[in-house]
């Protein structure tokens, strides 16, 4: 089957382009990597031939009668307007179709929905404009940004291979183990939707959807939200490395290293030049998609940090906003999203960046009291 | 014949209609009113085309060049209401209220106040829709669908008035569908036994209760989002013990029959259109009504094949995947009905044919990547992906749309008394055949290469289908000017259009002068 249905595509794909043969002009969906989406290949690919011999059936009749049947002198219309056995042939033989494509497709559903046995549990959360990979078993996590460049995609420079489907820390994965997908999102719905692996899951603010998947061959395989999720729903990709086992474990030994190293940082004495370095990045990876670089934020929806109230009066309400966010609005509670360091590093360069200079800062000690107070 | 010169006759010296503007503010006659839908719905379809251009052109090249994100979102979702609430819909409540009275031999629709009202109401609620654009905030961006908690805790201020108009839009729409099933059911002419009436009649009843069933729906998930908003409710608040994809549930239970609202009344009119260019009648009527009441019944239960990607239980899926499979079967026998129609008939293709037959074509093109999609497990491939918007535009653009300018071509003598022109309504008809499908057919490439919809930007894979697609539909808007062009002309004036223009039509309709009289069947005309 799947065999054919690879044919059958290179044949379509000659069929309907015979003169345009560059790479780009790709015309189907392409089989995959994993097992679920070679079976949704072949599921697509039967289907669609089935659409073709009927269309060519019924547009075949119709051209016959638009060419044939055409008005002349002396033609006379015929007069028939009924014929049961022909009506009862039309409504039971679909119908067959339908039972016989029916058949495959419960098949592939059944198989999809087996999420037992996986090797490895990564839970997936959708935020606004960003995807967070928790490894649950090896306790760590990370985000995964879009890396692409605003002067790419405001065209003040050449755009590069993967733009837009490029993010700073893309999903891991070990191939040919089943890996158990457990997607949800923290604000409003996301999807997260990787083609090579026909693995398309919703993520919903307070449900967990399952799903699953084992990539068979190396390699870097690029998705994208797939639900209206807001201004950015056009930028945050997805992006999955499938490495080898070995390789896979080195990362994790590795990932779960620099994570105690992180939590080692809390108790580290910061200044606030250091705090000033580090709140730069983690702001552009967690504020500035809706406060913009520059703080000037996006108003009424996004108020602006540049000379705000929040971010130059009372230090315990920037606090309070950064660590349980705004109910009702837009702004989350970063609290359980950044660790300790990022959120004294954040508001600490909130305080000062922009014209705020406060002078002020709060250490990582102090957050982490902050939060265990309530 | 006797019966219409007596309705013209009368129309001479009794009451026409009222001069001056106070004529359509307050005019209870089916025939102005019909006017007065069609010409709004025309407006709608120009703003949400261009609003569709808006979209095309930022994206007729990969990068951000002529609007920002946010505005596009409001672009799409803007297009998608407007073109779904304001054309389609508009224009079908127009064509049945100028042609069920003439079709069932009634002298007007039964409630011809409430006919005023549910008029008058869709420039307020689009006035009020349509403000939102210059609002701070700016207008709704998060998709028709609305889905929550985008649209509710996530929303732009200007939700609040979107709803209000939705609100009002379906209070126009149900007092229309009210009006159909009354004027159906009480005032056909004698000897016009259900079985007998014409299929425009048949869809169009039908579709009135599938409005009258849905419409409520969607007024329901819009107030429960106006209390999540102003009134601290979590209905849709995953955070407050509500449920987001109940939203969906509700959305659906309303949006799916929706989709027939806009193709049923587009059946019958074609199920007129084909018979009479062929000189034969329609093939197999009965099946016809048959399969259109099974399309609504199955249009209830198959809503959630819009929500395969949302987690459902997989008994869940394969219910809403058999169900929606089965709607294939109905939709098969109308289209084998019309080809049988064509078939050893006397064919001959002036506009309102060639609208038709593309019309046939293009909706089979349409039904057929709806069968895919049923298909849950491809449908993870195709879910939200482009090949998703190209099916639902092959099924509207030339399903929909088609559908009306078929109806507007054959029914215009009718209507202004003039023949169109001819050669600018073949033209009209080939610009947008060649851009509409130049505009859609890639976009079937693009969904099945991966892109998804409603993303202001694209990787650079899918750089060259989608400016083939801009084109395409940069074409198609361009020549809906000429529709415009056409309909003036034919008003104004050109060759005299007899009481029955086409040789192959049947219905009462054709037994009134054209241009049809200000009154008709004053005294209900005999059906044997």
């Amino acid at each position: 089957m799947r065999v054919h249905a690879k044919r059958a595509g290179v044949l379509l794909g000659g069929l309907m382009t015979p003169a345009l043969s560059m790479a780009d002009w790709t015309l189907n969906m392409s089989p995959g990597v994993t097992g679920t989406s070679n079976e949704i290949f072949s599921l697509h690919m039967t289907i669609l031939w089935i659409c073709v011999a009927i269309g060519i059936v019924v547009f075949g009749v119709m051209f016959w009668s638009i060419f044939a049947h055409r008005k002349s002198p002396g033609r006379k219309p015929a007069n028939f307007h009924e014929n049961t056995l022909v009506e009862i042939l039309w409504t039971i033989i679909p119908l067959v179709i339908l039972v016989v494509m029916a058949i495959p497709a419960t098949a592939t559903l059944v198989d999809m929905y087996d999420t037992s046995e996986a090797d490895v549990d990564i839970k997936v959360t959708g935020y606004q404009w960003r995807w967070k990979y928790d490894y649950i078993d090896e306790e760590f996590g990370y985000f995964s940004n879009i890396t692409t460049s605003d002067d790419e995609i405001y065209n003040r420079t050449e755009k590069t291979e993967n733009y837009l489907l490029e993010v700073d820390n893309p999903m891991v994965v070990p191939v040919g183990a089943k890996i158990r997908l457990l997607v949800t999102a923290n604000d409003v719905i996301h999807s997260w939707w990787v083609p090579a692996f026909g693995v398309k899951k919703d993520a919903i603010p307070g449900f967990v959807n399952e799903t699953w998947t084992r990539v068979d061959e190396p390699g870097i395989y690029r998705g994208q939200c797939t639900e209206l999720c807001g201004v950015k729903h056009g930028f945050m990709p997805v992006v999955v490395k499938a490495v080898p086992q070995d390789e896979y474990d080195a990362w994790v030994a590795e990932q779960k290293e620099a994570a105690q190293r992180e939590r080692e940082l809390t108790e580290k004495d910061w200044t606030l030049e250091e705090l000033m370095a580090r709140g730069e990045k983690a702001y552009a990876s967690a504020c500035a998609a809706c406060h913009q670089a520059d703080g000037s934020g996006a108003p009424p929806a996004f108020p602006a940090l540049k000379g705000s109230k929040v971010t130059t009066e009372d230090m315990q309400a920037h606090l309070d906003i950064v660590v349980n966010g705004v109910s009702g609005t837009a702004m989350q509670a970063f609290g359980g999203q950044l660790s300790e360091v990022d959120l004294a590093a954040v508001i600490t360069y909130e305080r000062n960046a922009w014209g705020n200079d406060t002078g002020e800062m709060v250490t990582p000690k102090e957050v982490f009291e902050f939060k265990n107070q309530e | 014949m006797s019966a219409v010169a007596d309705t013209h006759a009368q129309d001479d010296h009794h009451h026409g209609p009222a001069k001056g503007f106070s004529r359509w503010l307050l005019t209870t006659n089916h025939k102005d009113i019909g006017t007065m839908y069609l010409i709004f719905s025309f407006t709608m379809f120009l703003l949400g085309g261009t609003m569709a251009m808006v979209i095309r052109a930022e994206l007729f090249q990969p990068g951000l060049q002529i609007v920002e994100p946010e505005f596009f979102n409001q672009m799409t979702t803007m297009h998608g209401l407007i073109m779904v609430f304001g054309a389609v819909m508009p224009a079908f409540v127009g064509l049945a209220n100028w042609m069920i009275p003439l079709m069932v031999g009634a002298p007007d629709m039964a409630l011809p106040r409430m006919n005023n009202w549910s008029f008058w109401l869709l420039p307020c609620a689009f006035l009020i829709l349509v403000s939102t654009l210059f609002m701070e905030g700016g207008a709704p961006n998060f998709g028709w669908t609305f889905y929550a908690p985008l649209s509710t805790t996530y929303g732009p201020p200007s939700t609040t008035f979107f709803i209000f108009a939705v609100h009002i839009m379906g209070v126009s729409s149900i007092m229309g569908a009210i009006n159909v099933i009354a004027t159906i059911l009480n005032m056909r002419a004698p000897g016009m036994t259900l079985m007998k009436m014409p299929l425009f009649v048949w869809t169009w009843l039908i579709t009135a209760f599938l409005l009258i069933a849905v419409m409520p729906v969607l007024a329901g998930v819009v107030t429960m989002m106006l209390m999540d908003i102003n009134f601290g409710t979590s209905f849709f608040d995953a955070s407050g013990g509500g449920d987001p994809v109940l939203f969906q549930h509700v959305f659906w239970f309303f949006g799916h029959p929706e989709v027939y609202i806009m193709i049923l009344p587009a059946f019958g009119a074609v199920s007129h259109i084909i018979p009479a260019f062929s000189r034969k009648p329609l093939f197999g009527y009965a099946s016809m009504v048959y399969a259109v009441g099974a399309i609504a019944l199955l249009s209830f239960v198959v809503w959630a094949h819009h929500m395969f990607t949302v987690g459902i239980p997989i008994a869940g899926q394969l219910f809403f995947m058999y169900a929606t499979m089965l709607i294939a079967v109905p939709t098969g026998v109308k289209v084998f009905n019309w080809v049988a129609t064509m078939f050893r008939g006397s064919l001959t293709f002036e506009a309102p044919m060639l609208f038709a037959v593309a019309f046939v074509i293009l909706f089979t093109i349409g039904g057929f990547s709806g069968l895919m999609l049923a298909i849950a497990p491809a449908d993870f491939q195709y879910h939200d992906t482009y090949f998703v918007v190209a099916h639902f535009h092959y099924v509207l653009v030339p399903g929909a749309i088609f559908g009306i300018f078929a109806s507007a071509y054959f029914w215009l003598p009718k209507w202004t008394g003039h023949m169109y022109d001819e050669t600018l309504g073949k033209t009209h008809f080939w610009l947008s055949f060649i851009g509409m499908n130049l505009a859609f057919f890639p976009m079937h490439f693009l969904g099945l290469a991966g892109m998804p919809r409603r993303i202001p930007d694209y990787a650079l894979q899918f750089a060259d289908f989608n400016m083939v697609s801009s084109i395409g539909a940069f074409m198609f808007g361009a020549s809906q000017i000429l529709f415009l062009v056409i309909v003036v002309k034919c008003v104004k004036g050109g060759e005299k259009a007899s009481a029955q223009p086409w040789d192959g039509a049947e219905g009462l309709e054709w037994t009134v002068p054209s241009p049809a009289p200000y009154h008709t069947f004053a005294t209900p005309p005999e059906v044997k």
